[in-house]
């Protein structure tokens, strides 16, 4: 069992994120923040192994991990 | 479930203004986690340069002073001196360090001067516009390099690391990288590393950190790691070029 939290006001929408969770979980939403970024997601947490590459990845530390 | 990743304590709730997909932000995270492992934000005083990183004092959670454009090894210099049980590090980008700051970086090298320096290198002076810095690639096209940088017209690029790590002065002189999550680790030991040589006393040290200005390379966060990858790592090979 693992969650990660997005702290979406922060996100920024880069993906970086998107592009290094290594179960392709992760994905920009359709909604946007205060700033006007669409934010980063995941759809399906039960697929999350909570290795944390996301939050690693993240340049605002946008990510909580929990396992 | 337990947290297995959340924000350091280094670093405040104040959000970082780089740009989406800036790796600045990395390099501030893994700053402080490597501090932080150090133990205590009473201990440590930072610098921050001129250019993007320029509110780094908003960032972190400890004391800074920010420097004039390229002075941060100098009044890191002295800030040790007065301070020598402070860990004391400066943050700043190419264009800081290796143009109007090349004087104080070598400076502060050769007197082997016990402090730390983080240097984003970008290649690009990203604050500005995206003018030339002196690490731009050849070929790479900045706003005063518009057709590509010729070696003819604009000089070769320098390489920080290779030409500090010749003065007697340096203890540890590290090149690592962002691009991907293997690297970001690296990137994270090595910092770690350079603040462990200054509280055992041993000198200069310095970590040159590949870095992505998406905004001013003008590609997407995802291309400009690529960029770093395929490109940043041909002309500034990643390793260790001193260590004593
Ligand atoms: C004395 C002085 N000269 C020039 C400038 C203009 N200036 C501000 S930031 C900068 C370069 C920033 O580039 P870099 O150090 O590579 O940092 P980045 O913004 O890319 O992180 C320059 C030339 C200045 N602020 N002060
Ligand atoms: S201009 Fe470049 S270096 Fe500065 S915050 Fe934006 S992406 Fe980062």
């Amino acid at each position: 069992m693992a969650n990660v939290v997005f702290n979406e006001p922060l996100c920024k929408g880069c993906a970086l994120c998107v592009s290094v969770c290594p179960k392709k979980i992760v994905s920009l939403s359709k909604r946007s923040n205060e700033k006007g970024y669409f934010v980063a997601e995941v759809k399906d947490m039960s697929l999350c192994i909570g290795c944390a590459a996301c939050a690693l990845m993240c340049p605002d530390v946008v990510i909580e991990v929990s396992r | 479930m337990q947290k297995v990743f959340q924000k350091s304590a280094l670093l405040t709730d104040t959000p970082f203004h780089y740009c989406p997909g800036c790796t600045h932000g990395i390099s501030h995270r893994i700053t402080a986690e490597a501090l932080e492992e150090l133990g205590g934000k009473q201990g440590i005083i930072g610098v921050a340069p001129v250019g993007c990183a320029v509110f780094a004092y908003n960032y972190f959670n400890c004391d800074i002073q920010q420097a004039a454009h390229g002075r941060a090894p100098a009044v890191a210099s002295g800030i040790k001196r007065v301070c020598p049980d402070k860990i004391v590090f400066a943050y700043q980008g190419d264009g800081d360090l290796a143009s109007i700051g090349m004087a104080e970086t070598v400076h502060a090298a050769a007197r082997g001067e016990n402090i730390t320096i983080i240097f984003i290198n970008n290649a690009i002076y990203g604050m500005t516009g995206g003018q030339m810095a002196p690490t731009t690639l050849i070929g790479q096209k900045s706003t005063t390099s518009q057709g590509g940088r010729t070696a003819a017209l604009q000089g070769n690029p320098i390489r920080i690391c290779e030409m500090l790590a010749t003065l007697d002065g340096a203890s540890y002189i590290a090149r690592v990288s962002l691009h991907d999550l293997k690297s970001v680790v690296a990137a994270k030991k090595a910092v770690k590393k350079a603040f462990d040589y200054q509280v055992a006393g041993k000198g200069f040290s310095l970590v040159e950190i590949l870095s992505t200005c998406p905004t001013n390379w003008g590609m997407t966060p995802e291309n400009s790691m690529e960029y770093v990858k395929n490109e940043m790592t041909k002309v500034y090979p990643l390793g260790v070029f001193k260590e004593v």
